[in-house]
């Protein structure tokens, strides 16, 4: 996975590299990144959300061990853990 | 646009609105009128409207159901219509507190809660809600116990969010309209929670 992919992305640097578990399938959608670029955007891209575990994602972080962040990925931007 | 009386010269985007608004209208894509109008629809919808959905979810299981499992078509039922909205609908338990952030933007449920607050757009609650949520909490007056779980939802793509807030103890039998004055906008963007018995 690229770090810094040039253009417009919507996975946020923050989460990129962790693993998490899906937590629903909400549908296909154009794709935002060739949107972007005033092209059509399709295939559609299957969209997912996917649920990390605060404390894999933040090392220090100090809330409950069981709080959760979800972020909504795009499947070219998954892999299987 | 705006309606401060007091003289202020524009700012950078305001500059930038005038001056596409005005090219579009000169080269005949939009009408003053019609920009006026959308302006208007925007004004128009408040968070009453989400505080509707979060009324009837309390009082009617089967409609709290189809909101969970479908959160636009729910709303269409209710007669807020939510064009190229794709709503998911979190439910607060005692167990689980849920809160929104769009760390990427300011991705925001507009048809159901209006035009977002500033500090939502702000690059220190963007940042911030997910890397220390219960801090920011506390920020707003809200503390969650430890042994609550915080699920933060980035909303990042496609969909929107909006919680479902618990409803508070002690409003038993209340009519959906006196409920509905409980849930507020920022109970439903989950940085507070519904206060029962207020007088």
């Amino acid at each position: 996975m690229k770090a810094y992919p040039l253009g417009h992305v919507r996975t946020p640097y923050y989460i990129r590299g962790h693993s998490g578990v899906i937590e629903r399938v909400c549908g296909s959608f154009p794709n935002p990144e060739e949107l972007a670029q005033m092209r059509d955007g399709l295939p559609a891209q299957p969209l997912y959300r996917v649920r990390f575990m605060q404390k894999d994602v933040w090392p220090d972080y100090g809330g409950n061990p069981a709080d959760v962040v979800e972020i909504e990925i795009y499947q070219h931007w998954l892999e299987k853990a | 646009m705006s309606d401060q009386g007091k003289y202020q010269p524009l700012t950078y985007f305001q500059l930038m609105e005038v001056s596409l608004r005005e090219l579009l209208v000169e080269k005949g894509l939009v009408t003053e009128e019609q920009v006026a109008n959308a302006v208007e629809d925007m004004r128009k919808r408040t968070p009453e409207r989400g505080a509707r959905v979060v009324a009837k979810a309390w009082v009617d299981p089967d409609f709290k159901k189809k909101l969970m499992e479908n959160g636009t078509r729910a709303c269409e039922e209710l007669g807020l219509d939510l064009p190229a909205l794709k709503l998911v609908v979190i439910e607060n338990t005692p167990q689980v507190h849920n809160v929104i952030v769009c760390t990427l933007c300011s991705c925001y449920p507009r048809m159901l809660l209006g035009i977002p607050p500033d500090w939502y757009k702000s690059r220190n609650y963007r940042s911030r809600m997910v890397r220390e949520p219960r801090t920011v909490l506390k920020e707003f007056g809200l503390k969650i116990p430890r042994k609550v779980r915080i699920r933060v939802h980035d909303s990042t793509a496609d969909m929107r969010y909006m919680v479902l807030p618990m409803r508070p103890a002690g409003t038993g039998g209340w009519s959906e309209e006196r409920l509905a004055r409980l849930a507020t906008r920022d109970s439903m963007i989950g940085v507070a929670v519904p206060k029962g018995s207020k007088k």
